[in-house]
């Protein structure tokens, strides 16, 4: 376990300090992510697409529910994640990092900050749509376009 | 893989954890039924930590991790993960021990209880064997021919042969005491009964006497007390075999019995 926390801790961390712009709250995270996976390993399949993806999105997802002062709303056990890139082996996590980076940059602008309203801040649709005063199916097809973009962006 | 158009964006809404009201029911519902829209869903989420693997910063203070080893021992998770677990198949096993346990337990229980009635059943066989030992005894000794037949009559009547006061018999209304005892000198054996006794003070008890055939002073034979028609028995007293009696006599001794009789004598053998 202490293994684990070694190596995905900056990035259970990172992500929940992105979200939550609070180291302590970021720390309470990080505690609560490692101690489901020390409470429930079974409820990981590492044949889903490893550790690391999935622990980033399980990060994401608590410190969203802390964010927004509710209880846990995903069962870990629906994460189910699949990838097409090994992110798990260096050399290729990095350069896989980089194209997903590239492609964030080369989006509009609109498109991104819609992404990130959505991903970082936890924000619905529709409360993106009322901020921005874009119609709200517009904000929809922005939100899904943004991340098939990053899919894409491993393939080429 | 194509997926279902119209729950397209909903998917990443949901991936999102945007998705509100009715849309998530009726999605979650399509969900169940459709392995492309599942698959989907897995994608969406993978794009999602393509995302969240971009972000980067500081690492976690030292003391987070101190935190987490530190709750970490203090919650063993064995136990915790084999409970919790969904699927049933994950606890048969705990169910099946616990299941073999207590039916281990059941029948230990049982063992037990078989054990203490055969005990009972091996007294009663050892009482019966005892009971049917007394009876084959007192058998033997009722219908021996070298048996010692004793007529006890009381002691200032003898039965006289042809008298009218016949031992047992009223005489002036009132029945005399008489006793009977069969005895065998071989193996000391001796039944004894008697009837028409009189009732006894408090404190006092009848006692059997052996009186030896050579002389010898007379051998307590046990001591009885009658029931309220005064009758009484006395069934195989620990005598030693091979006495030779001459007679049997009956005298009335304090409660516990003496060494040599008391007189008068009750009754005594013809």
């Amino acid at each position: 376990m202490a293994e684990l926390y070694d190596r995905y801790s900056p990035l259970v961390y990172a992500v929940a300090l992105r979200v939550l712009a609070d180291t302590g709250a970021a720390e309470d995270v990080l505690q609560e992510v490692f101690m489901q996976l020390w409470r429930h390993p079974a409820r990981f399949d590492a044949r889903r697409g490893g550790l690391g993806p999935w622990l980033a999105v399980i990060a994401r997802h608590r410190a969203i529910d802390t964010l927004r002062k509710r209880r846990p709303q995903t069962d870990l056990e629906d994460v189910v994640i699949a990838i097409e890139a090994d992110l798990e082996e260096g050399a290729e996590r990095v350069r896989a990092l980089e194209k997903v980076r590239a492609s964030l940059r080369a989006m509009p602008e609109n498109q991104r900050t819609t992404l990130e309203l959505a991903f970082f801040e936890g924000m619905t649709h529709s409360e993106i749509a009322a901020q921005t005063g874009e119609p709200l199916g517009t904000v929809k097809t922005r939100i899904r376009a943004a991340l098939l973009a990053l899919r894409r962006a491993l393939s080429t | 893989m194509t997926t279902h158009e119209q729950f397209a964006e909903d998917l990443a809404l949901y991936a999102l954890g945007s998705l509100e009201g009715s849309a998530v029911d009726s999605l979650e519902r399509h969900l169940e039924e459709c392995a492309a829209c599942r698959q989907e869903l897995a994608r969406l989420e993978g794009d999602m930590a393509l995302l969240a693997l971009t972000t980067a910063g500081p690492s976690p203070p030292q003391r987070a991790r101190q935190r987490l080893l530190k709750a970490i021992g203090r919650e063993p998770r064995s136990l915790r993960t084999v409970l919790t677990r969904r699927r049933w198949w994950t606890v048969a096993p705990v169910f099946a021990s616990l299941v073999l346990a207590i039916f281990a337990i059941l029948l230990w229980r049982e063992n037990v209880r078989q054990r203490d009635r055969l005990e009972a059943l091996r007294a009663d066989a050892a009482r019966t064997q005892a009971a049917v030992e007394e009876a084959k005894h007192l058998l033997a000794l009722l219908t021996d021919p070298g048996a010692m037949h004793v007529t006890l009559a009381a002691a200032q009547a003898r039965p006289q042969p042809g008298s009218p006061a016949r031992a047992g018999v009223a005489r002036a209304g009132v029945r005399e005491p008489a006793g009977k005892a069969i005895y065998m000198p071989r193996n000391g054996a001796l039944v004894f009964m008697a009837s028409n006794l009189a009732p006894l003070a408090p404190a006092k008890t009848y006692e059997l006497w052996l009186v030896p055939m050579h002389g010898e002073k007379p051998m307590p034979a046990g001591m009885f007390k009658p029931d309220p028609q005064g009758n009484a028995v006395v069934m195989m007293p620990p005598l030693t075999a091979g006495v030779e009696a001459r007679t049997f006599a009956v005298t009335i001794e304090p409660e516990g019995g003496s060494a040599t009789p008391t007189l008068p004598m009750v009754l005594v053998g013809s």
